[in-house]
């Protein structure tokens, strides 16, 4: 093999990374270079230093470490059987690329991961030789984000997590079913128990010793893990279930959808279809509702026959549409966990609307300037300058909020 | 009219100063008119204000907060409009909090506008490296906000960047740091020189975007064009946009290629490690893990088996793995099993020289945010896991088996009526091995009474110490 440019091995090893759909670089410990003895700081909220053409923001400098690998995942463009171009970064090269695009302020750090090459304990070993690196050698303070290898050996993940920000471990698939039969060399149980290590380290370290002494914080931002979306045929109820079974197990920050999408070289196994990329946006939609407006996973998707999210409408006018005997809610009475089931009222608005009404009444026109979306929340809410009347239970009232449906392409 | 003079760095400080005065003064907002920087048409009439001090001048943190955004904002008004509100609070101490006020939603809305250039500035300023004048490196931008707040936020850069000097200037302000922060007037655009980083940097721009995933709007949403001219990556995206249909249709219309020959090799030698890895386990724990004999499996983390030398006399048996034991893998270890080994201890009894296990093998729960709730097993998942317990027994033989629990007992005898009748005598498991009957420690650890706790927990006791002498 020709020695590849650092140029060349970026390009492959960055396209090669390009699947992972996380890109966070919020919630790590705070800490800066103030002194002048080192590189970096965490601000506790990440930074997007550029977006690209996807919409997608870059944040870290996401790449693998190499793109060989021994395992043969259907859905993955490194897979062994694979015949894209293979690349592999030395540590001291990833250590480079990582300071010096800091420097510029390009990026607030690394997002490390890796093909799976010699075994699984090797190639963990080497991800945290860098890591160890950029802290110790190079005294970088910014972020770091691991991709641990689930079968690698315990020790090697405890010592990841002292040096990085964030863990995380691909779930890969909704079903076990589905993980056995594209990624037939992993294991679902292993990823489950790994999972399980992380948050069971993350407890013990946050406990004080018996002299009161804290020990270092273990992956400071937590774990995430990515699941791959349309490649099997699990519908959105059982990709929430699995969710709320994740966050719910393992106190993940955050479950990421990836729509499925065409890989150069792809398998015989998977359909090239267009990613869904409006199911995927759907998904986080509903895990929004799950994590922050009290919602569970059973009730989003009840109303759907099929068990999937209405692709026309949000998840949440979806479930006001199909439970309206609960609306319209009277806007200066209802409780917290009403006015978050009202479709258009987000968070900061529910925030909002409770501070001011303990002051006065509330009258429609002080909603826009709360931030409320009134064309979503208007058949849902009555209070002094509005009343819905018949309109809550018109029939067409899905239809005023649902695009009219594409027409049918013949060919 | 009075007329204040802001400088141009500090601005902020020196606004709430003068504020302070004039309040303190009693001067009403329409008599005074603010300026930033020297210069400026005389205002007719303009003479300097009188201050007073204004003892206990307290305002909400929420105007503050709001206040040292607003202060940088390119809106001419934005001083006056501050004062106007600092006055109006006077009067009504409760105003900011009035989401529906327009001038409340007016200055929130400022507030915002600067703390998004603020962040987009902590995005999109550019570093070029230049010459070094000592041994610390030396970097240097341009930048363009759209609000005066290259001195708000250049504490960023400092806390970010601390061990290399660093210039950024911008039309307004130039900020320079070489260990400390220094503000000087702003400057033209200067010439910066190449950086053979950016060419890297482009490259992983190109690299990273999915032809597949075109959201153009997206990206520029969050990265407006004003932003672009001085972003090095941002001449890639006319061409990336251009050319990303072709790419993604060319990849679906790739035919798939056949494995290299080094796949099946390759394959073979991950699947006989796999394999080699699997063979030396214990042959309980392995089958325990492929069980589907009900549905439990599927949210829990893994099975946990029973735990403990195969030749114990005493077998304890418990009701399930709850949070703490899925996760780890070993049977009492959560709260109830905590409470079971303090009162072992108590007992006398080693718990290395008991075998100890559930009747239910896998953790049933339901998941309610950040937590799992623990459900009792159902009559059905008791008996199909029952026959995981029965290897166990015939595995280990005990002389005496202590049920702990309702679910332990049912599994064992068939019934779990009169538990607490049954409780303390000991008869026979459905195969005739002579069984006692406990309650849960985790009973124990949900009485609300402390006294009966105590007692229970003496009594719970008394149970296991003879159990142990039963089973001696």
């Amino acid at each position: 093999m020709a020695t590849l440019t650092l140029d060349r091995k970026l390009a492959i090893l960055s396209d090669a990374a390009k699947y992972d759909a996380s890109c966070a670089s919020s919630g790590g410990q705070r800490r800066d270079s103030r002194d002048g003895k080192g590189l970096g700081s965490v601000t506790g909220s990440g930074i997007c230093h550029a977006y690209t053409p996807d919409g997608r923001c870059i944040s870290l400098l996401k790449i693998l470490m190499t793109n060989f690998c021994i395992y043969d995942c259907a859905y993955c463009v490194n897979r062994v059987s694979s015949n894209v171009e293979r690349a592999r970064f030395s540590p001291e090269e990833v250590v480079q690329l990582t300071l010096e695009f800091y420097r510029r302020n390009y990026i607030e750090g690394l997002f490390l991961s890796s093909g799976i090459i010699r075994s699984p304990d090797d190639t963990m070993a080497d991800m945290v030789r860098i890591a160890r690196t950029l802290r110790e050698d190079h005294g970088f303070r910014g972020y770091i984000h691991l991709k641990t290898i689930p079968d690698a050996d315990q020790r090697l993940i405890e010592e990841a997590g002292l040096y990085a920000d964030r863990l995380s471990i691909n779930v890969e698939l909704p079903t076990d079913t589905a993980v056995e039969r594209y990624a037939p060399e992993k294991s679902p149980d292993r990823i489950r128990r790994a999972m399980a290590d992380v948050r069971v380290l993350r407890e013990a370290r946050k406990e004080r010793s018996h002299t009161g002494k804290r020990p270092p914080r273990f992956a400071p931002a937590g774990q995430s893990t990515q699941m791959i979306v349309g490649a099997d045929g699990a519908n959105d109820a059982t990709i929430l279930q699995s969710s709320t079974r994740l966050y719910s197990s393992y106190h993940l920050k955050r479950v990421y959808y990836s729509a499925f999408s065409p890989i150069p070289d792809a398998s015989f196994a998977l359909p090239l279809v267009r990613p869904p990329l409006v199911r995927e946006h759907r998904l986080y939609q509903a895990d929004w509702l799950l994590r922050f407006y009290g919602f569970e996973a059973g009730e989003i998707t009840a109303g759907q026959a099929d068990g999937n999210l209405d692709l026309a409408v949000d998840p949440k006018l979806a479930w006001a549409l199909a439970n309206r005997h609960r609306f319209p809610v009277e806007v200066n009475r209802a409780d917290r966990e009403t006015l978050l089931r009202i479709p258009g009222f987000g968070t900061r608005t529910v925030q909002r609307i409770l501070a001011t009404r303990r002051h006065r009444t509330l009258r429609y026109e002080d909603l826009a300037r709360m931030g409320a979306n009134l064309k979503n929340a208007r058949p849902f809410i009555s209070l002094p300058g509005w009343s819905p009347r018949g309109l809550t239970d018109t029939a067409d009232l899905r239809a005023r909020f649902a695009p009219a449906p594409e027409q049918l392409s013949l060919f | 009219m009075y007329r204040v003079d802001l400088p141009l760095t500090g601005t902020f400080a020196a606004w709430r100063d003068a504020a302070r005065g004039l309040i303190g003064a009693g001067v009403r907002p329409e008599e005074v008119a603010w300026q930033r920087g020297e210069g400026g048409a005389d205002l007719f009439g303009a003479a300097p204000p009188p201050m007073a001090e204004a003892p206990g001048l307290t305002v909400p943190k929420s105007f503050l907060q709001a206040a040292q955004l607003v202060a940088w904002h390119r809106d001419p008004e934005r001083f006056a409009r501050l004062y106007a509100m600092l006055h109006a609070l006077q009067t009504d101490r409760r105003l900011m909090e009035d989401r529906g006020d327009p001038r409340v939603v007016r200055l929130h809305a400022m507030a915002k506008e600067v703390g998004r250039d603020k962040h987009k500035m902590t995005a999109f300023v550019r570093f070029r490296e230049l010459e070094p004048l000592s041994d610390r490196r030396r970097f240097a931008a341009w930048f363009e906000p759209s609000h005066y707040i290259a001195e708000p936020t250049a504490p960023f850069f400092a806390k970010r960047f601390g061990d290399m000097d660093w210039s950024i200037f911008t039309p307004d302000l130039s900020v320079h740091f070489d260990g400390a922060l220094r503000f000087e007037p702003g400057a033209p655009r200067p010439d910066l020189p190449e950086d053979a980083a950016e060419d890297l940097w482009r490259t992983y721009f190109r690299s990273i975007f999915n032809p597949a995933r075109l959201k153009p709007a997206a990206m520029q949403s969050e990265m407006p064009r004003k932003y672009w001219k001085n972003l090095p990556e941002a001449g890639l995206i006319p061409e990336l946009i251009a050319t990303a249909q072709t790419r993604a249709q060319e990849m679906a219309e790739a035919a798939p290629t056949l494995a290299p020959a080094r796949a099946r090799p390759v394959l073979e030698r991950v699947h006989a490690a796999q394999a080699e890895k699997l063979e030396g386990r214990d042959q309980f724990a392995a089958a325990l893990e492929g069980c589907r004999r009900c549905g439990l499996w599927e949210n829990a983390t893994r099975p946990v088996p029973g735990e403990g030398p195969l030749d114990a006399r005493l077998m304890v048996v418990g009701e399930q793995p709850g949070d703490a034991e899925d996760l780890s893998g070993r049977p009492f270890v959560g709260p109830a099993g905590q409470l079971f080994d303090r009162v072992l201890a108590e007992a006398g009894i080693d718990r290395a020289t008991l075998y100890v296990t559930n009747a239910v093998k896998h953790f049933k729960f339901r998941a309610r945010g950040k937590r799992r709730l623990h459900e009792s097993p159902s009559r059905g998942e008791i008996r199909h896991c029952r026959w995981w317990l029965d290897v166990e027994r015939e595995r280990v033989k005990p002389r005496l088996i202590l049920a702990m629990g309702g679910t332990a007992v049912e599994s064992l005898t068939g019934t779990r009526e009169g538990l607490l009748k049954r409780r303390g005598g000991i008869e026979a498991a459905e195969d005739g091995t002579p069984l006692m009957v406990t309650v849960h420690p985790s009973y124990i650890l949900r009485l609300p009474d402390r006294v009966r706790q105590q007692e229970e927990t003496a009594r719970f006791r008394e149970d296991l110490q003879r159990a142990a002498q039963a089973a001696a």
